[in-house]
């Protein structure tokens, strides 16, 4: 005889503490992003390298140390100006598909609760996370819920990061048509010296982070598989 | 991690591989107006479009912010710089009630204008400069262009040396057939007698040492758009 046929519950959305430490969306848009933010920059810093200066012409910025360097060119992609240009303008829309699926999912989802940097809850804990990376305090202070401060100012950081460099690139796409954008990031040149510095910011912050995964190879198998809800704490 | 989950965990990351390696499939850095690259040129053409705005002025600029005129660079697509030929004068041909050719004194005779705006290079410099000449407008109206003739080719008599605009662009009130740059009557580096400038166009399609402007039904390419530049080339 056959069992009889088991009827699953409708199931609710967990609340965000008790749910696996990274659900399918992050995952997916997180590893899709990394294919895209490479092929970004990469085309990127072969777009800069037909003019490896900053400010306008004849009035380079004295604080950039690197005018007239070209970017090295095993970190390049597009080969030359104008396929560079086509990669660029043409995966700028899939990294922003991408963006967009993850941070409505990020909003929708409640996500943004557990990730998301608040000064009240986290402030403290990151810089005793900080003091204690830097050998400077021996107690680590223990993660609230699925991040530690530390981890929260920098996630969130990135996405902060991420809107000023697509709002900059925009402005360098399109310096007339949106004049007031060009306007607010301090003209076109200035525009263009944001988008670099942002995506500077962003490889030290990928640099770091691959550090801290190697070091914690845990949380890389839970940004591929999912990784178990946390544990329900005894009533 | 449950089985349900993880299946979908991998259709998912299998579909979203399977498009970002579609994509780039169709990526030829080479023959970037092809495949995927290609594609993408024209969603984004459409963007630049639906963006363009035919009434909105780039911003004047002030005499102080003019680039020293040694930081404005020339740049030739010959070994020389090409002298006018002899009895040089600016055809108008295609789709017009009236075709015209003007010498350089019938353009100075025509009601004149001046701009002074950023101009935005494909290699991305910027800089600044003034320029004196006739509105393309000003001569459409005076031939008598067919509102039918939606493109307009400018050719230089420089072989070779030729781009295709959108009409929306080439009536632009910042589009003009320049004869004076900073005052002076324009010099041969800068594509005297005659140059087309705009303050709506990377610096590519601003072609030199004037022929030629045709309004036709069809667009056609360009000698940097033919390499493989973007055509619209919008800012």
């Amino acid at each position: 005889m056959l069992p009889a046929p088991q009827v699953e519950p409708r199931r609710r959305p967990l609340p965000v503490e008790r749910r696996r430490p990274q659900p399918t969306l992050i995952r997916v848009t997180h590893w899709v992003n990394l294919v895209l933010f490479t092929v970004m920059a990469g085309s990127g810093l072969r777009i800069l390298a037909a003019y490896p200066r900053l400010g306008e012409r004849g009035q380079d910025y004295g604080w950039y140390p690197f005018q007239g360097a070209s970017p090295p060119a095993a970190l390049t992609l597009g080969g030359w100006l104008a396929g560079a240009r086509h990669w660029h303008f043409a995966f700028a829309w899939l990294f922003v598909a991408n963006a967009v699926v993850y941070l409505v999912y990020f909003v929708a989802s409640g996500e943004w609760r557990r990730r998301l940097f608040f000064p009240r809850r986290d402030a403290r804990n990151a810089w005793g996370t900080l003091l204690h990376d830097l050998h400077l305090r021996r107690a680590e202070p223990a993660p609230v819920g699925l991040y530690n401060g530390m981890q929260r100012l920098a996630y969130t950081g990135v996405l902060a990061a991420a809107v000023l460099l697509v709002l900059s690139g925009l402005a360098l796409f399109e310096p007339v048509q949106l004049p007031r954008l060009t306007a607010l990031l301090g003209g076109y040149d200035s525009a263009r010296a944001i988008h670099l510095l942002v995506l500077a910011a962003l490889a030290l912050f990928t640099v770091v982070h691959v550090v801290q995964v190697a070091l914690h190879p845990r949380t890389f198998v839970d940004m591929t598989l999912g990784g178990r809800p946390p544990a329900e704490e005894a009533p | 991690m449950r089985g349900a989950t993880r299946r979908r965990f991998l259709a998912a990351a299998v579909r979203s591989a399977g498009v970002v390696a579609l994509g780039a499939v169709g990526c030829d850095s080479r023959h970037p107006q092809a495949g995927f690259l290609g594609l993408m040129e024209r969603a984004n053409e459409r963007f630049q479009r639906a963006l363009f705005d035919p009434g909105r002025l780039a911003p004047e600029l002030s005499e102080e912010e003019e680039s020293d005129p040694a930081d404005f660079p020339a740049y030739k697509i010959g070994p020389i710089y090409p002298p006018a030929p002899p009895g040089w004068a600016l055809r108008v041909t295609g789709l017009v009630a009236r075709p015209l050719a003007l010498g350089l004194d019938d353009l100075r005779r025509l009601p004149g204008t001046r701009t002074r705006v950023r101009h935005h290079c494909v290699e991305g410099w910027s800089a600044v400069a003034s320029w004196e000449g006739v509105r393309l407008s000003e001569v459409a109206r005076l031939a008598g262009a067919d509102p039918r003739a939606r493109y307009v080719e400018f050719r230089s008599f420089e072989p070779g040396y030729f781009s295709s605009w959108d009409l929306e662009s080439a009536l632009h009130p910042q589009t003009i057939l320049a004869y004076g740059m900073n005052g002076e009557l324009l010099a041969r580096e800068h594509g005297a007698p005659v140059r087309l400038y705009s303050a709506v166009k990377l610096g590519y399609k601003m072609v030199k040492y004037l022929s030629e402007v045709s309004f036709l039904p069809v667009r056609t390419g360009g000698y940097w758009e033919d390499q493989g530049y973007e055509w619209f080339a919008g800012v």
